[in-house]
């Protein structure tokens, strides 16, 4: 049988990478689905806490984020799709009309 | 059996991650964002949390990903238009940071205990429902609520006239 701290390590492995895809790329599709990987990770550790401790709590929160998820990609892409109909990019270091 | 599995499926959802955040191409990436989805989805279901790798497949592989998917091919950016990347020093650091979380949040899963009593059953449809109508109700229709709002934002925004 696995041990919990496999799960929580996988789960840090899973957000580290999405961590580097968003400081270290500079295409907006790429940096939301690297948000997307992270979420999962936090996902992975939700579920295999709350089946280790019997209770249907961490389901119920992966749930919630996956709802969150899926709003959050919603809003993202139209966002992405407004601003490349006006900016002509989807590199992000472009954008910076609201750097001091 | 369990560990062959994890290590089998946790090594897809990693490799497919780090393929997310290094390919070029963002159809690339998406592709690959759907492999590291199946395979997470497999890890759920090796807690017993079938619910949850259904919804998993259906929500992340079927709408979340396929909506990128659309909007990859509707903005259609060509191969000579996507972002030069960042530097290899910024690169570099970044790899660098990310190690040193998950450094740390190895030396703090090492510390963390729990009981080891195989537990099942809670990752049910029925216990998962019986828990999302029962202590989450107003969670859950907060969370309509919520998808009210990201789609009424998602049609403002596709407005022509912004």
């Amino acid at each position: 049988m696995i041990e919990p701290p496999a799960y929580l390590l996988l789960s840090a492995i899973l957000f580290g990478i999405g961590v580097v895809g968003v400081v270290a790329r500079r295409n907006i599709l790429i940096i939301l689905m690297s948000v997307e990987v992270m979420l999962n990770g936090v996902n992975v550790a939700f579920v295999a806490v709350g089946s280790y401790l019997g209770d249907a709590t961490g389901g119920i929160f992966a749930f919630m984020v996956m709802t969150v998820a899926a709003a959050e990609a919603a809003v993202g892409l139209a966002l992405l799709i407004a601003l490349y109909r006006i900016r002509e990019t989807i590199d992000i270091t472009e954008l910076k009309v609201l750097k001091w | 059996m369990e560990a062959l599995f994890f290590i089998l499926f946790g090594a897809i959802a990693v490799g497919g991650a780090v393929m997310v955040v290094t390919r070029r191409h963002p159809m690339v990436s998406a592709l690959y964002l759907i492999l590291t989805l199946f395979a997470v989805a497999a890890l759920f279901v090796l807690r017993h949390a079938h619910f949850l790798a259904a919804i998993q497949v259906i929500i992340y592989a079927g709408a979340v990903v396929v909506l990128f998917i659309f909007v990859i091919m509707l903005i259609n950016v060509p191969e000579s238009r996507l972002p030069v990347e960042r530097a290899t020093i910024v690169r570099v650091a970044g790899v660098i940071a990310a190690g040193l979380l998950i450094l740390e949040s190895a030396v703090l899963a090492r510390r963390f205990a729990m009981p080891k009593a195989p537990v099942s059953g809670v990752g049910t449809v029925e216990a998962v429902g019986r828990a999302l109508f029962t202590d989450y109700l107003l969670a859950f229709e907060v969370t309509s609520v919520l998808l009210l709002a990201a789609v009424i934002g998602a049609i403002a925004l596709s407005n022509k006239k912004l």
